[in-house]
């Protein structure tokens, strides 16, 4: 039996539920035979992916859902080899950047001109082209996204791209010029609110509103995450009806107490006492950026007005030099004291110019 | 991948004749002469005159994407020798290429280094063409190349020169190392102008039978900022969706926004008032809080819309403020800036715009 998120995933462009404008738009683009590069954009749990899938399924009818994974071995130019999962139908190919890290473009490189030199063979297939979806389409490497250009308007007659990404920021103009363009936001609280009840109704389940849009603010637009919530809450009490007191997840408590820590005391032991805690998440894999965003948001609601914008300040620099910078810990850390300094340099009023 | 089945090119070149009316319109309207090509007059200028003379110098092209550049060097190629010894005399490599520095030892030099067999004039198209006696090798995106490829190839470029003529295109002219831009005639690639922009646009719109009312040209020059390959997307899928409702609509400025993925003024305005900016709404502004500053970024931030489209429009929108002091626009200015560069360094976009948000805030009150 699969996830709720899984099961209840629409299926065609027909199936979305929520911004009708949008699919209307993509099926009158699949049905003429001239249809564009694309790079669907918004925030994670918004429905890209799906959206992508219903538009192949609207491309090239039920063939896209028959996929096989493929396992290929790529030569990088220093001759090391690089196996990689490869998640194909007869009508389309979906590549993942960052399973790659730094080869990326040896990878896009030679599936490209690979699919690019070939044909449909499904003579019954309803375009001349093959898709090709690239997953985290913001994480390619520069030389990536260069070798993408030229490749794009060249092959043009067999194959199409389509790009999936959460914002457009990183992605070089070049490509940018050669897409079309598709915002999907994150789908409102009443629209996500539809989505849980129709699920529910499936389910046959019951629930009451209070409930649902508990569910729908906890996930903060997140579907993916609202309906897996939702599933876990109904394993947990089988009814449900509001209020439910959806948990936090524990790196997220864990978070909120290293807040709690850097506002009760701000000492030498303390920051140490931090330290170890930022190094027990980091090694759970949440992702620094999380990290530094979820404290952030503790410290804010604990401080005074006057504090909050310095603190968020601070917290996008050190964000930044993190992602240029090597290690994040530094970064984190260095963030901790900032906001600590800060902190009693308010409460106490003491001078601390010279620390700067 | 058995289900693939390498097909020999020739047969790949076929099969994009027979798709010309399912071409994408950039492709379809790429300039075929290098008279086609608009707004690039002194390129063009120069490049006309090597086509009666049999010289021609090495090239650096340079400009910002959309701006003709590929399409003026592969439209003078193939002016030059016709489609009969195109394939011959011209060695086409770009940035999916493999390109490294045993690439160019190899497979560059071995090109540049086979004397050209002189040939008659007349082609099997009845046409004939200078066929001038030298190979061009045109090295597209020549940004992505590595130091040491670039470095590779100055002893080639001079070694062969009598014999063959490089082309380097480049979207940023400071990638390519001195050494080599030095012995490049360097043409720079301007970003359309509005007229010939419009003209352009116009010529395909009567082309392929749709209106254009001017407001929508105005729309896409403007979204697209001299990028002619944006305009050009943009417009056939406007008409593409016009015409899939039936009765068919016309298209009008608002599509071309939303398929070009600017945010709409209201919400760039509703930002600037959390900000404190007075737009000239309702209410005078007054002071928000923290949590009404982050509770607007966050509501920005689901919608999906780009951070830096939204910088760029907000920027435009202070720079160009009526009544706001020159101080404080200078200040915001300063702090999208900053936000700029570290978008581009990969920092999480709701932390600079909420710093920019608050920066700001914290400027004008
Ligand atoms: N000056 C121009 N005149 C006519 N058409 C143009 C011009 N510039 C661009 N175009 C149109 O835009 C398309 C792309 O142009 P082209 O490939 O030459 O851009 P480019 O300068 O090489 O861009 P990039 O830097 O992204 O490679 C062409 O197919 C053509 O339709
Ligand atoms: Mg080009």
């Amino acid at each position: 039996m699969s996830l709720w998120v899984d099961h209840y995933r629409p299926k065609t462009l027909d199936d979305l539920h929520y911004h009708p404008a949008l699919s209307a738009r993509i099926k009158s683009l699949a049905k003429a035979g001239d249809f564009p590069h694309m790079l669907f954009y918004g925030p994670s749990g918004a429905g890209k992916k799906t959206r992508i899938a219903c538009t192949l399924k609207e491309l090239y009818g039920k063939g896209v859902e028959k996929l096989k994974i493929d396992q290929r071995v790529f030569m990088t130019p220093s001759r090391r080899k690089l196996d990689v999962n490869i998640v194909q139908s007869n009508f389309h190919i979906e590549i993942t950047p960052s399973e790659v890290g730094n080869y990326d473009r040896v990878v896009i490189q030679e599936l490209l001109k690979e699919i690019a030199q070939t044909q449909q063979v499904d003579i019954t297939a309803r375009h001349k082209f093959k898709v090709v979806v690239i997953n985290e389409a913001d994480s390619l490497t520069r030389d990536a996204q260069a070798a993408l250009r030229r490749t794009m308007e060249k092959y043009m007659s067999n194959m199409r791209i389509i790009l999936c990404a959460n914002s457009t920021s990183k992605l070089i103009a070049p490509i940018k010029s050669r897409c079309l363009l598709v915002r999907v936001a994150a789908p409102t609280e009443d629209e996500m609110i539809k989505v849980l009840k129709y699920v529910a109704s499936r389910e046959r389940l019951q629930t009451d509103d209070a409930a649902l849009t508990e569910i729908a603010q906890d996930a903060n637009g997140n579907m993916r995450k609202a309906l897996l919530v939702f599933e876990a809450l109904k394993m947990q009490k089988g009814i449900l009806s509001g209020p439910v007191a959806i948990a936090k997840p524990d790196w997220e408590t864990y978070c909120c107490k290293v807040g709690d820590m850097i506002i009760q005391d701000q000492s030498p032991s303390r920051v140490l006492e931090v330290r170890s805690k930022l190094y027990e998440l980091l090694s759970h894999c949440i992702p620094p950026t999380v990290i530094l965003k979820t404290i952030a948001d503790r410290v804010v609601e604990l401080v005074d007005e006057s504090l909050k914008a310095d603190i968020m300040h601070w917290a996008a620099i050190y964000e930044t030099r993190m992602r240029v910078g090597n290690k994040k810990i530094f970064h984190l850390e260095a963030w901790v004291v900032k906001v600590m300094s800060l902190y009693k340099h308010f409460f106490y009023d003491i001078d601390m110019s010279g620390f700067d | 991948m058995s289900f693939f089945q390498i097909q020999p090119p020739r047969q790949a070149a076929k099969e994009q004749v027979v798709d010309h009316a399912l071409q994408p319109w950039v492709e379809k309207y790429r300039p075929q002469t290098i008279e086609d090509v608009s707004s690039q007059e002194h390129t063009v200028a120069v490049l006309r005159r090597t086509l009666t003379s049999t010289n021609l110098p090495h090239m650096l092209f340079y400009g910002p994407p959309g701006t003709g550049k590929t399409s003026t060097i592969l439209a003078l190629s193939r002016q030059l020798f016709g489609p009969d010894n195109f394939r011959s005399r011209v060695l086409e490599l770009n940035a999916s290429d493999e390109r490294g520095i045993s690439i160019v030892r190899e497979k560059i030099k071995d090109f540049a280094r086979q004397t050209p067999r002189a040939q008659s004039g007349v082609s099997s198209d009845g046409k004939t063409y200078p066929c001038p006696p030298y190979k061009i090798i045109i090295l597209d995106e020549a940004d992505s190349m590595t130091q040491d490829a670039q470095a590779a190839l100055r002893r080639i470029m001079e070694n062969y020169a009598r014999i063959t003529r490089f082309c380097l295109v480049c979207n940023y002219v400071t990638r390519i190392i001195e050494p080599l831009a030095s012995r490049c005639s360097k043409f720079r690639f301007k970003p359309l102008d509005n007229i010939s922009t419009s003209q352009r646009l116009t010529h395909i719109a009567c082309a392929e039978n749709i209106s254009l009312d001017p407001s929508v040209v105005n729309a896409l020059i403007t979204t697209s900022q001299g990028d002619l390959r944006r305009s050009i997307t943009y417009l056939q899928s406007a008409s593409r969706l016009a015409n899939s409702t039936s009765p068919p609509t016309v298209i009008t400025p608002e599509d071309i926004q939303e398929i070009a993925g600017v945010v709409p003024d209201t919400v760039v305005n509703e930002f600037a008032a959390t900000l404190g900016i007075d737009i000239g709404g309702k209410d005078k502004t007054k002071a928000k809080s923290f949590d009404e500053v982050r509770r607007e970024v966050k509501q920005i931030v689901r919608e999906g819309y780009s951070a830096s489209q939204l910088l760029s429009q907000l920027h435009d929108l202070i720079v160009e403020h009526p009544t706001l002091p020159a101080l404080h626009k200078a200040k915001s200015a300063l702090a999208i800036a900053e936000a700029d560069k570290a978008l581009c360094d990969g920092a999480d976009e709701e932390l600079w715009i909420l710093e920019v948000a608050l920066q700001i805030h914290k400027a004008v009150s």
